[in-house]
């Protein structure tokens, strides 16, 4: 017992017997940096062939079938059409009266990092003790039990991104994460997603900041040009040394091999930035320095510019109607998404907000029908890609989820009605062909164990 | 100019019109003369010379009234100097009215209003007890123009640990004090004038504002999610024999019964399901629970309440997809704030006699479909634009036309 005792408190490093067998011991000519970095475990769940029959398909590629079915097995979309024959093993869920939509994709989140019940023990989500900190990880905060991320199942999402904060210039590393229940962020994490990079432009740093720098935005551009002009250099000696490996590698330095990650184009950059002016700022930054912003978050101006991101090839993720709450919140208006498409930017809805993300589509709803009212017509497979097929976009993974066509990964969600509707509701969410929410059967309402016991039950009212 | 539009009648006309105090009517007429509603119904004539808004095919019914906002009294709420709604400096402000705080030229307000919203409870916060809340209609170029009723409720807030000293009991103990306190200054007005009085636990104009409360004659609104917190507030009701609302409310579904039993209306925003240690069991069907049992409920917006307080009618159509009858839904954002407020017999229905507050929908007003194509406020017309829309025009094609 007290030898026991001893053995664990003598090192956190000592591997418990049972446990796996540590790595083999690195070569002194190696790099951790060649070793795997925290990889996604996530395994698909194995379940039945589904055949949902006679709903209306959204596919955002481009249809919308009255009366149409799907199929999806193993994960993947098999057909979809008029008329698709069952096969024997399947489960038919009919569809008569309802909606079929890929499953939703947010681009911006802070579930897990930012988790209910929202104490200063869950605050995970700013490493706000420095204005650039690109060495963090969002992931190394996720908490997978956070209570909110069945609600925002619930809601019909099956990826999103999180991000960390928007305190500081440079905020970390984003994790792109299917919503499952699981035990490790590892288990959630979507194989083959790009990394993001959190920055944030305007009041945010410059206020959290203001009395060690930066204090203001002429003080915010600098601190951006400042990091990446360190890991062009890091990158230099990087890429030196790993074209040619031998002799000591270089010492690695967390924050340059994120920023390097953005400077080779590994890593996608997520910027944080309401006004007009501030986001032209930041396409010459990201000019000067040879990458691409692959989308401003929140952008409330960026209907301002929108020919100018359209042409720059970067999305703007938006809210559909928030404004207000700051001055550089100010000009937000409804019709900004709407104005976006119709300048040809790729335009996206986002929640940023535990409460939003439950409801995306009812957002997406907003700002087309905003358009419409104003005469800046959206069709409704547009809208539904500002919440499918676009996000996926941004997070690098369009290839296999977004869209509801053969080949791609079953992500899918059934809706009791229009889900541009007030009143429509998910009703059964498939990830990756496995059901992981069924707002019918209280066997499929996944619950986190923050919940048990002091949580309610809820029913299909959660 | 003031006056010939005060005198314009205005005629409704083809509507299906959503009274709420009675069934719909189709095909109806709601007349309007002098800012108020003369006739409604099927057969309503329309006088020579009345403008006629045509709605046939369209939805009529009252102007919206959220019963839980800040507007006027918040622009940015980031901007410290433009925030009205809170006294730093005193825990026990039931003095502190925020009417003359309310800015009539604040940019929330046409924002608002084109979307329906035509009467808002504006609300003070923070503190033990907040101070007073104002009703304002959403037009007007001064406050005296915009008020419905200058002082329409108290409003206090049971979680604010702070002025308990850490623990929710003292919180409640201290309100006690406070009450009891309110009930001595009144009794010995003399001795306290003649400083011949123990020291009371707020200053005598605080507890001269209390006595309306005390009397029930003014309405405590007490804001408390977690259900040992509303109960405490059923409690400390029953005691002082006050006119009590429960703002907030989270987990008032666990009290439905309780709470329709003892007459005491909630406000809430239906889209509330986050848990947090004082809202373990918010979820999203506490409007319709409560609703069921009979309790009466006024609709709000949840977090920035006053930039979002037009999204009462997307709380509002959630509420009806989570168990609250569509009927219901549309009472809770007109003739049941109204009344919790003391203001049924001028506001929240279609009825003669009533406040011309009246919006035209294109369908269903909770739909994200629908179209707002006709806003009056005390009689008269809005017009539908506000600082967005300007915005919205000036960069309808880019590069704009500065």
């Amino acid at each position: 017992m007290a030898l026991l005792a001893a053995a664990g408190c003598a090192s956190g490093g000592a591997a418990p017997s049972g446990a796996a067998a540590p790595a083999p011991a690195a070569r002194a000519d190696t790099s951790s940096a060649q070793r795997p970095q925290y990889p996604s475990t996530y395994r698909r769940h194995d379940y039945r062939p589904v055949l949902i029959r006679n709903a209306t398909i959204m596919t955002a590629a481009g249809q919308e079938i009255a009366g149409g079915s799907i199929l999806f097995r193993d994960g993947r979309i098999v057909a979809v059409g008029a008329s698709v024959e069952a096969p024997a093993d399947a489960i038919v869920v009919d569809g008569t009266g309802k909606y079929v939509t890929p499953g939703i994709i947010d681009t911006h989140s802070h579930l897990g990092v930012y988790a209910a019940p929202g104490t200063w023990a869950e605050s995970d989500g700013n490493e706000a003790t420095s204005p650039v900190t690109g060495e963090v990880w969002a992931e190394h905060s996720v908490w997978p039990q956070d209570p909110q991320i069945p609600l925002a199942v619930a809601g019909g999402v099956t990826v999103m991104q999180v991000l960390p904060g928007s305190a500081n210039l440079i905020g970390g590393r984003s994790v792109v994460v299917r919503l499952i229940p699981a035990r490790t962020v590892q288990e959630m994490k979507f194989p083959g997603a790009r990394y993001g990079l959190k920055m944030a432009c305007g009041e945010n740093p410059k206020r959290v900041y203001q009395n060690r720098g930066p204090s203001t935005r002429m003080g915010n551009m600098a601190g951006y040009r400042d990091a990446f002009i360190a890991a062009e250099a890091y990158r230099r000696r990087w890429d030196a040394w790993l074209a040619d490996p031998k002799g000591t590698p270089p010492e690695r330095n967390l924050e340059q091999e994120t920023l390097a990650g953005v400077l080779r184009g590994d890593i996608y950059v997520q910027n944080h930035c309401y006004r007009a002016d501030e986001m032209a700022q930041m396409l010459d930054l990201a000019r000067e320095f040879g990458f691409s912003i692959r989308s401003f978050h929140h952008a409330v101006e960026a209907y301002k510019i929108a020919d100018l991101l359209a042409q720059a090839g970067s999305a703007a993720s938006v809210w559909a109607d928030w404004w207000g709450f700051k001055e550089e919140a100010m000009d937000g208006i409804q019709e900004n998404a709407a104005l976006l498409q119709q300048a040809g930017a790729r335009t996206v809805i986002h929640s940023d907000s535990p409460s939003g993300i439950q409801r995306l589509n009812q957002e997406a709803a907003k700002a087309m029908y905003a358009g419409a009212r104003a005469g800046i017509p959206v069709t409704r497979d547009q809208a539904l890609r500002w919440i499918t097929a676009n996000p996926a976009w941004v997070l690098g993974i369009d290839s296999l989820v977004g869209t509801l066509e053969p080949g791609k990964v079953a992500d899918v969600v059934l809706w009791s009605r229009d889900p541009f509707s007030v009143y429509s509701q998910a009703l059964q969410v498939y990830n990756d062909g496995w059901l992981v929410y069924d707002r019918a059967d209280a066997e499929r309402r996944p619950r986190t164990d923050f919940e048990l016991w002091q949580v309610p039950a809820p029913g299909v009212d959660r | 100019m003031i006056a010939l539009l005060l005198a314009q009648t205005i005629a409704i006309t083809g509507g299906t019109v959503h009274t709420v105090s009675g069934t719909p009517i189709e095909h109806a007429t709601v007349l309007v003369k002098d800012g108020v509603i003369v006739a409604v119904g099927a057969d309503v004539a329309v006088p020579a010379g009345a403008r006629v808004i045509d709605a046939r095919g369209k939805v009529v019914t009252p102007g919206l009234f959220n019963g839980g906002t800040q507007l006027g009294l918040t622009e940015i709420s980031a901007v410290q100097s433009n925030n009205e709604g809170s006294l730093s400096d005193n825990e026990v402000a039931a003095s502190f009215n925020v009417a003359a705080g309310i800015n009539p030229a604040s940019q929330l307000i046409p924002v608002t209003r084109v979307e329906g919203i035509t009467t808002t409870l504006s609300a003070p916060d923070g503190g033990l007890i907040s101070g007073q809340a104002v009703v304002i209609d959403l037009a007007g170029e001064t406050v005296a123009d915009m008020l419905v009723a200058r002082s329409a409720a108290m409003v206090a807030n049971i979680a604010a640990k702070g002025a308990g000293g850490g623990s929710r009991a003292g919180v409640i103990a201290r309100l006690r004090r406070v009450l009891d306190d309110a009930r001595e200054y009144q009794r010995r007005r003399g001795d306290y004038q003649r400083a011949q009085i123990q020291p009371l636990a707020a200053a005598a104009a605080d507890l001269q504002a209390l006595q309306p409360v005390l009397a029930g004659t003014l309405p405590l609104v007490i804001r408390a999610d977690r259900n040992s917190d509303i109960q405490a507030a059923l409690d400390l009701a029953a005691e002082y024999k006050l006119r009590l609302i429960i703002a907030d409310g989270a987990e008032a579904w666990m009290l439905a019964d309780r709470l329709a039993a003892a007459h005491v209306p909630v406000i809430l925003s239906p889209l509330t399901n986050i848990p947090s240690y004082d809202a373990l069991g918010a979820r999203y069907g506490n409007a319709g629970l409560l609703a069921r049992a009979g309790v009466r409920i006024a609709l709000t917006v949840g977090g920035d309440g006053s930039h979002n307080s037009r999204l009462v009618r997307q709380e509002a159509g959630n509420a009806v997809s989570y168990g609250m009858a569509w009927d219901e839904a549309l009472r809770a954002v007109t003739l049941t704030p109204a009344e919790i407020y003391g203001l049924g017999a001028r506001y929240g229905s279609l009825e003669k006699g009533k406040v011309a507050n009246i919006v035209v929908w294109s369908g269903d007003p909770f739909e994200f479909s629908t179209r707002v194509e006709a806003v009056l406020i005390r009689g008269q017309e809005i017009p539908l634009t506000s600082r967005q829309t300007e915005l919205r025009e000036r960069y309808r094609t880019l590069p704009p036309a500065y």
